[in-house]
């Protein structure tokens, strides 16, 4: 018997049974080096990229470098292109006040719900979360526009800021200067509502990683839930809490369309958050058509997306580098 | 849910404490947070279907646009719905064609190694780019070879913008795939080509799926990039060097619009984007899971 299954075995028979041939042990490592040399140039393709849109984008800005200096640009408030008047102060300070009421608003209920979903919330509720999440994280920025435009605007414009500006006008960050709520508020609560699915997913997975043990321990010496998660949870996770809202921060900087909606795009400096402003990402999309028509315009333009890259990448960057020293000390 | 460990008839109610208060005030919190969260979003949803279902007519899905449509004239959006069909559809199948090798080569080659961790810095970098910038970048290349805006310029746009999101969605896949799998392949002889193409494909059959309509689903709601590369036509594209519109910019340009019958399309329009990313978003978790009975647990 064994002597004829090593005889079915040998190559000749198993050809007959039409099996495939395998190719020759050289012949395979030849493929295999062949692939990976492919495969290496594929890799390339990402490092490339990067450089090659800073690149791209540098050049283009290149002329009007030349012509007024980069501390002119970044502090100039005034922005007449039709007379050769670039100054980005005002988008720069709309895309940070922008940012920041929508990042401001979104960490507390997210990181509440993501508090709420790890360690409260029973186990149906949780297996929900997911897939909704992702849902909502698929949802068009143009579709969150719309929202803003019909619930956000007229709820910020008719009920928000007389409310404000009665009780609390006296601010100069809440004074209202202009009648509609085409906003830095509503910019900020339609962005706020966008990097949530973001942020509470990343939070959540985090603080699913926690072990057990630490929670048993904890409540096992008579420690309260939310004692446990104040001096335990939240302590153990804050790289990660940071890594959500980082990620939610990028997202936020960068969103064009919905905050184009309802942000009003007034190039002004604003001093309060019912005033309108005029994000970098609003400014390009809202120009690009007539930018080949004024001398300079096109490269002040595109000027203003290599600043939004430039602003993304060091807040990357910084950020990067923050949680990686906090990894290095004493977090799991 | 886990019960404070307490047996019964040992402790018996909790005292009125101070920490339980806070216990009390901190849950209260929690849930309205996330009824506020869960609520803005459903909020969202609602908005639009009220909003966009009484403008919906069979007309808007299956005309183009006639003349005076931005008027209030008749017509409809189909031009949008292909053009962001085409875009959507050619940059996925761009961007799959390369992340997928990418994303193999990522785990199965490269592993931790230091050219590695580079890729996989730069492809972080390259997801949190804005698409606007995308979009621009696209244009100044566009420029540069004499493009004008194409259906071609804004597919590959669009791949740029997904290839980073489909590799870190297939990568993220194959490492949580059981390492057993790849070393039983390795110890029977196979080489490391052969591991990726005949065993860890299979295995990753439902990340590629979701992979592929994560990115579709990305594409097909991105306005700012296309902006700039694809355009905007009242007409169906017929070659990759025509314009193409999208559905995103459809919605965009009818509310830019003063009259209100065409107001009510744009919420219509946004109210089929939506349909089209929730179908998708869905559907994927559905096929992932048929598929994902094929593979080792």
């Amino acid at each position: 018997m064994a002597e004829q299954a090593l005889k079915n075995l040998n190559l000749e028979n198993l050809k007959k049974e039409g099996r495939i041939f395998r190719p020759s042990l050289p012949s395979r490592q030849g493929q295999e080096k062949s692939a990976g040399r492919v495969f290496f140039v594929l890799s390339i393709i990402p490092v490339v990229l990067v450089i090659a849109v800073t690149v791209a984008l540098f050049v283009r800005t290149w002329p009007i470098l030349q012509q007024h200096s980069l501390w002119e640009l970044i502090s100039g408030t005034v922005w007449k292109p039709m007379k050769g008047q670039f100054g980005f102060w005002p988008f720069i300070t709309g895309t940070f006040w922008v940012t920041a009421v929508g990042v401001g608003l979104a960490i507390p209920p997210c990181l509440l719900t993501a508090i709420y979903l790890s360690e409260y919330a029973r186990a149906s509720i949780r297996a929900m979360m997911k897939p909704l999440l992702d849902l909502l994280a698929a949802i068009p920025s143009v579709v969150y526009g719309v929202w803003g435009m019909i619930v956000i605007v007229p709820l910020v414009g008719n009920t928000l800021r007389p409310a404000f500006d009665r009780w609390l006008g006296f601010i100069p960050l809440f004074a209202s200067n202009q009648p509609t709520g085409f906003s830095i508020l509503s910019g900020g609560i339609v962005l706020a509502v966008m990097i949530a699915p973001f942020i509470i997913a990343v939070i959540y997975e985090v603080m699913r990683t926690v072990p057990e043990g630490l929670r048993h321990a904890s409540l096992g010496l008579g420690a309260t839930h939310w004692q446990t998660i104040r001096h335990i949870i939240l302590r153990q996770t804050l790289p990660g809490v940071i890594a959500g809202i980082v990620l939610g921060t990028s997202r936020a900087l960068g969103e064009t369309m919905a905050v184009l909606m309802v942000v009003g795009n007034v190039p002004q400096v604003p001093k309060s958050i019912f005033d309108a402003a005029y994000p970098l990402p609003a400014l390009i999309a809202n120009n690009y058509g007539e930018m080949m028509s004024i001398p300079l315009y096109d490269a002040a333009l595109l000027g203003a997306a290599l600043m939004l890259l430039v602003i993304i990448l060091i807040f990357n960057i910084a950020s990067t580098l923050v949680l990686q020293r906090m990894l290095g000390k004493n977090w799991v | 849910m886990k019960e404070q460990p307490q047996k019964p008839g040992f402790s018996k109610k909790p005292g009125f404490s101070r920490r339980h208060i806070t216990e009390a005030i901190a849950k209260g919190f929690m849930l309205l947070s996330f009824a506020v969260v869960a609520g803005s979003l459903g909020l969202i949803l609602w908005t639009v279907l009220v909003k966009g279902l009484p403008a919906l007519t069979w007309d808007m899905l299956t005309q183009t646009p006639k003349g005076g449509f931005y008027l209030g004239k008749e017509g409809g959006i189909l031009n949008a719905i292909i053009g962001s069909l085409y875009l959507a559809g050619g940059g996925t199948f761009v961007a799959l064609i390369f992340s997928l090798p990418l994303a193999l080569y990522l785990e199965i080659y490269l592993g931790e190694s230091r050219w590695g961790h580079s890729v996989r810095l730069s492809l972080d970098v390259l997801w949190g780019i804005p698409s606007i910038v995308y979009g621009a970048f696209g244009f100044t290349i566009m420029l540069a070879l004499g493009m004008r805006a194409s259906l071609l310029g804004g597919i590959v746009v669009l791949a740029l913008i997904e290839l980073p999101i489909m590799t870190r969605a297939m990568d993220e896949v194959i490492r949580r795939m059981p390492a057993d799998l790849e070393h039983a392949a390795l110890a029977l002889g196979s080489t490391k080509l052969e591991t990726a193409s005949r065993v860890v494909i299979r295995q990753m059959m439902p990340g590629i799926i979701t992979a592929i309509l994560l990115g579709f689903g990305r594409g097909i709601g991105d306005a700012a990039s296309v902006l700039f590369t694809a355009g905007y036509t009242d007409n169906i594209p017929t070659s990759l060097m025509r314009p193409a519109a999208s559905l995103p910019l459809a919605v965009y340009f009818q509310l830019g619009t003063p009259f209100p019958e065409v107001q009510q399309r744009g919420y219509a329009s946004a109210l089929i984007l939506t349909i089209i990313v929730l179908v998708i978003s869905l559907g994927s978790r559905w096929i992932a899971a048929r598929v994902g009975k094929f593979s080792v647990k």
